[in-house]
């Protein structure tokens, strides 16, 4: 990639090129219709096309490209969760994202920098220890720490929190890091695009014909499709969309907000959040710092912002960083997330025979991308649900099988 | 600041209440309504009958909200009668 990288900066006469193709007409019938033109949606076109041979692929998305939690994440990417499915799962997260610039020729800004999460009680020092170990038993780099390694790894947290809940120690996770989001989702979908899969952006999936449990045509405000099978992985509308399909999910609405500082010379190199502040911390590379936390208290579906999830959110960055108090917040938004009731996704079958579920991913799907993508792609290929996927089945409810994620997820994503 | 109807103390700043979830109204306890009742909560993309507590009173009153717009419909106490599904 350098070489031609140079090459093109040194050629005369520059060409401009698109790195999508504009929206084309509708078809008539797919292979395979993707609805949702998220990170997930495009990374799921991409190993279908790219990997599988599976081109006569639609993408449907309502709005325009990867726009929705795509765009609104805080990028954080781990493996350091609970349950070993989920870690095992995550793990191979983790393990594309630190090749995908290469694999997509097209640079994600993956920055594998670290995360810390700091505990500020003997209950969080003893379910960082559980973790610690559940994640080196299954292969991923997360050890408990002393509140003296703390400083070495981070000098500017405030240790004692006047007084209040002082720092313990932490959980530190050396394989998490940051990606650029927005460059994850145009690079899966330029390389799914350049093998002939369409991308349909300001087209909105409505309704679905349904016969002999089998998605017969899926109805868009552009007009109607057949497809062979049908990928669902509409991010915060997932319920929506499954209740169309009429198959209930056990997933509700809530909103999850964020926001940025101005932009500060780079003292923070890793990542830092606070399981009891519900507050995480970390510096982009513009060196603005971006601060997220837990959803809001109760469900919504709506992204409006409101000043007591956002104060929250100052008190806790205030709290592990007091020296911030005067920096000034340049931007500030929310997304809606589609949160299942033990925190872990929905991947795999559904009741109808061709239509597959990628959902529930909640606060915590943008590290999955690309693993989501992949091995969703490999079962609506091959028409099995491959072993890595099937803990996070939708009949894991009724079978009281549930993969408790909520103490590694709803603060840390 | 947005304000919630406390139907005993009046209206209140929200930050005074705690959200409790979705009001049931599953009457039989078969294993599948157990587990719709565990796992499958209502998420209407419209108005949600919900239970919420103003905290300093104490005081546990049902709300209808509406989901997409965030806005407060009603807010009353429950109900005598025993059947939560009949309030209107
Ligand atoms: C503030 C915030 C911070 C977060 N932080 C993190 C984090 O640090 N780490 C992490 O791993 N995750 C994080 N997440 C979660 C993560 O953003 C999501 O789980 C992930 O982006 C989901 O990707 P997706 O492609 O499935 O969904 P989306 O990117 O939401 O894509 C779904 C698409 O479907 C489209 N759609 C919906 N309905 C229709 C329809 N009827 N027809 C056609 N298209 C439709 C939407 O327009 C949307 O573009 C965060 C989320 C938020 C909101």
């Amino acid at each position: 990639m350098p070489i031609e990288l140079l090459k093109y900066g040194l050629r005369r006469g520059h060409r401009p090129f698109r790195d999508i193709p504009p929206t084309p007409d509708l078809r008539k019938h797919y292979d395979v219709v993707i609805i949702g033109g998220g990170g997930h949606g495009l990374a799921a076109a991409y190993y279908l096309s790219n990997h599988h041979g599976v081109r006569n692929v639609a993408v449907l998305e309502k709005g325009y490209l990867a726009g929705g939690n795509t765009a609104r994440n805080t990028t954080t990417v781990r493996s350091n969760y609970l349950t070993p499915p989920s870690i095992a799962f995550y793990r191979e997260g983790v393990s594309l994202f630190e090749a995908m610039s290469e694999e997509l020729g097209f640079n994600v800004m993956f920055s594998q920098r670290g995360q810390l999460t700091l505990a500020h009680s003997d209950a969080a020092m003893r379910s960082f220890r559980l973790r610690a170990e559940m994640g080196n038993h299954v292969g991923i780099r997360a050890e408990l720490v002393d509140a003296k390694t703390v400083q070495e790894l981070c000098p500017h947290v405030n240790m004692d929190l006047g007084g209040q809940h002082e720092v313990l120690g932490g959980l530190w996770h050396a394989d998490g890091g940051t990606a650029r989001h927005d460059a994850v989702a145009w690079g899966y979908a330029k390389r799914a695009a350049e093998k002939g899969v369409e991308i349909h952006q300001r087209t909105e999936v409505e309704g679905f014909g349904i016969a002999n449990g089998r998605i017969t045509e899926v109805r868009t405000n552009r007009g109607t499709i057949a497809a062979g099978q049908v990928l669902q992985a509409a991010g915060g509308m997932n319920g929506r969309i499954a209740e169309m399909a009429g198959i209930p999910l056990p997933i509700r609405c809530f909103p999850l907000q964020a926001m940025v500082t101005q932009p500060l010379k780079p003292f923070l190199d890793i990542l830092l959040s606070s399981s009891n502040l519900h507050t995480y911390l970390v510096q982009s590379s513009r060196g603005e710092i971006v601060i997220g936390g837990g959803t809001d208290p109760y469900q919504l579906a709506s992204t409006r912002s409101s000043l007591p999830q956002k104060e929250s959110l100052a008190t806790g960055a205030l709290q592990l960083m007091p020296f911030l108090h005067n920096i000034k917040i340049l931007r500030q938004w929310a997304g809606i997330t589609d949160i299942t009731p033990d925190f872990s996704p929905i991947m795999g079958a559904s009741p109808l025979q061709n239509y597959w579920l990628d959902a529930g991913w909640g606060t915590w799907g943008f590290k999955a991308t690309g693993v989501a993508g992949k091995r969703m792609a490999e079962t609506i290929a091959t028409g099995r649900v491959p072993d890595i996927l099937a803990p996070f089945s939708l009949e894991r409810f009724s079978r009281f099988e549930l993969l408790n994620e909520m103490g590694a997820t709803a603060a840390g994503h | 600041m947005k304000i919630m109807t406390c139907p005993l103390n009046g209206p209140r700043n929200i930050s005074e209440f705690q959200w409790l979830g979705p009001v049931h109204d599953d009457a039989e306890l078969t294993a599948a309504a157990l587990v719709r009742h565990l796992f499958f909560a209502p998420n209407p993309m419209g108005v949600l009958r919900e239970w919420w507590r103003h905290t300093p009173s104490n005081t546990v009153f049902i709300a209808e909200r509406n989901l997409i717009t965030d806005e407060i419909l009603r807010t009353y106490l429950k109900p005598a009668a025993d059947n939560i599904a009949s309030v209107a």
